[in-house]
């Protein structure tokens, strides 16, 4: 059975249809990539599937389990974490607590025990410390875990984001145009992190991204949306030779 | 990898650390200089106000500085937290007669109704933002203020009588005294209030404050105040943890409160001690003391608490030094060219610096 299975899925802001009918399917650790015109629904999709929009209409079934129209917070403890189109940190945490944020839900001590500094605070706070670090590692941010996450350079804000959404311990992962404001070479780079997570973690994820080498490079499959309709929809190499596609998003 | 985490850790602890020392170095230096008589009574008599007034502007950072809101009715919960315990410690006057264990029973009432008075009012007022939460905030610490105005509880042979009239209509026995009498407020509540016991709480503010924001909790409502929608995106409760903010912040005031209502014979609300004059001055300490700072609004709460009575004998220009110490103090927190200076020449500070090295 797929990861993620989206059926049907709409919705309207007055009189616009932002999206309409929206299927997908997403198979456990693809890397899925969902692409299309400026204006076209893309982010409203991701807004969707994370809740911060109830559809109108339509199915959304993680693993299994019904997530249509939940709330944000139970998503995110369902197994969907995402990254943003214009970078989100917690500016003024530093690394490691924008990480240890990431790890919210996943450790627990009562707030008095926190307050008293008892020993399940210190336990607790420890194990948060090693899995954040760990998590650090893998980006290549460790060595920058104390520094104001607002001080980084834009490609390491960028990786801080994901992971951030990778420390909630997510099934699917969405990023939203992770590539974008980068030069071809860090573009490069996010590749091969991109590729990195998904084999390392296990993750499936879904991305949603304007430059076509990254697309065609690491994207098994593709979903191309035109004024919120599904225009194409299959592995990536037909997509992008599809006419149709051709003549909506890519040009001659 | 070790390394870095334990020198961060340190880092934070020691920060705590040196804001606890200012603290008791201070109350040393002030009780050694009371003892040997070199200070003038006038200022022995405002040690107790000068702990009211840190414990309310640190508790007022948290929801401003920590939780990113602007509260303008923190003087409300002030208010809550004195009316309620002088209500209790003069019903209680002649029952408990250990003073310390009746003023320790008011204190511990005095934080719950004020806590209590956070959460009900934060469950409606949280769901705004900004200035409309300011406005709000406002209005509701002036609805507190007003509602004790018109207050009347009397006990007699059958009970406590309540009215929102006047003394008449409590309609009591002969033998019944009036507790609370509406704009006349509650006189003879016991004065138990101390510097030492301001010191302590100052301490406890300071120790709950800082552990808070230090922890897993802190973490998350920091997460609210820098990006709410991320926050929200990670799964943190953003409703939960904005209330228990505003709780904590209510419930350290309505500490605050008590020591207020304890240090005078006579307990009013007017506009000058529970009124929107008062919260926004509580906030003038927390914006010159450096929003986000804790530290800082120790500071800022004392100085400027302190100012007022230093300049007493200058009448004339008292006014005008004030207003020059807060463009001062200002320039020194928020300028750039002085952040800059404060980065090079002083160690201690702000945590941009830290993240700079």
């Amino acid at each position: 059975m797929a990861l993620l299975e989206v059926k049907n899925l709409g919705i309207s802001f007055g009189g616009l249809r932002a999206v309409n009918a929206f299927d997908i399917s997403i198979e456990k650790q693809e890397l899925y990539g969902l692409i299309g015109p400026n204006g076209a629904g893309k982010t409203t999709v991701f807004n969707l599937l994370t809740g911060v929009y109830r559809p109108d209409s339509g199915k959304v079934l993680l693993d299994g389990e019904d997530i249509t129209g939940k709330k944000t917070i139970d998503i995110s403890k369902a197994g969907i974490a995402r990254t943003f189109q214009n970078i989100r940190l917690f500016k003024q945490l530093s690394v490691l607590d924008n990480v240890k944020a990431g790890l919210h839900n996943k450790h627990h001590y009562p707030t008095v025990s926190g307050i008293l500094r008892l020993p399940s605070y210190r336990k607790v706070e420890r194990e948060m410390d090693e899995q954040a670090m760990e998590l650090l590692k893998v980006f290549d941010l460790d060595q920058v875990a104390q520094v104001t996450a607002s001080n980084l350079p834009y490609g390491q804000q960028r990786r801080l984001e994901i992971a951030r959404a990778l420390a909630t311990e997510p099934k699917l992962l969405l990023l939203d145009e992770p590539a974008a404001g980068m030069n071809p070479n860090e573009t490069g780079e996010l590749m091969d992190m991109i590729r990195f997570v998904r084999d390392e973690f296990k993750m499936t994820i879904l991305l949603i991204e304007h430059d076509m080498k990254l697309v065609s490079g690491i994207c098994e499959r593709l979903t191309v949306l035109n004024f919120g309709e599904v225009l194409s929809q299959g592995a990536t190499s037909d997509v992008l030779n599809d006419p149709q596609v051709i003549t909506a998003y890519l040009g001659e | 990898m070790k390394k870095v985490m334990s020198k961060a850790m340190n880092k934070t602890t020691k920060n705590n650390l040196i804001t606890y020392a200012i603290v008791i170095a201070a109350f040393v230096i002030m009780q050694t200089l009371i003892a040997t008589g070199s200070v003038p009574s006038l200022i022995e008599g405002i040690m107790v106000p000068v702990c009211i007034y840190v414990i309310m502007a640190v508790s007022l950072n948290l929801v401003v500085g920590i939780l990113g809101e602007l509260s303008l009715g923190h003087a409300g919960f002030m208010c809550v937290g004195a009316f309620s315990s002088a209500f209790f410690s003069k019903c209680m006057k002649e029952v408990i007669t250990v003073d310390a264990l009746r003023f320790f029973l008011a204190m511990l009432i005095g934080i719950a109704v004020a806590a209590v008075f956070g959460i009900l009012i934060g469950i409606p007022v949280l769901r705004l933002k900004g200035d409309y939460l300011a406005i709000v905030t406002l209005a509701f610490g002036e609805i507190i203020k007003n509602l004790v105005n018109v207050l009347f509880i009397g006990k007699d042979s059958n009970g406590f009588h309540f009215s929102m009239k006047d003394v008449m209509a409590l309609d009591m026995e002969p033998d019944g005294t009036v507790i609370v009498n509406g704009p006349q407020g509650i006189t003879g509540t016991p004065q138990d209030s101390t510097f030492l016991i301001g010191f302590i709480m100052i301490l406890i503010s300071l120790f709950v404050i800082l552990n808070l924001i230090n922890s897993r909790d802190g973490r998350a409502i920091m997460a609210i105040r820098d990006n709410r929608i991320a926050a929200e995106s990670i799964g943190i409760n953003i409703t939960k943890y904005k209330l228990m903010a505003f709780t904590v912040s209510a419930a350290l005031a309505g500490s605050a409160g008590v020591l207020y209502a304890h240090n005078l014979s006579t307990l009013t609300a007017n506009t000058n001690n529970f009124g929107y004059n008062q919260s926004i001055m509580i906030l003038v300490f927390v914006v010159l003391g450096g929003i986000g700072s804790i530290r800082g609004s120790v500071i800022a709460a004392v100085i400027l608490t302190l100012l007022p009575e230093l300049l007493r004998g200058m009448q004339d220009y008292r006014m005008l030094i004030y207003a020059i110490v807060l463009i001062a103090m200002m320039l020194f927190n928020w300028a750039p060219k002085a952040m800059e200076w404060r980065e090079r020449h002083l160690r201690f500070g702000r945590k941009k610096e830290e993240a700079g090295e």
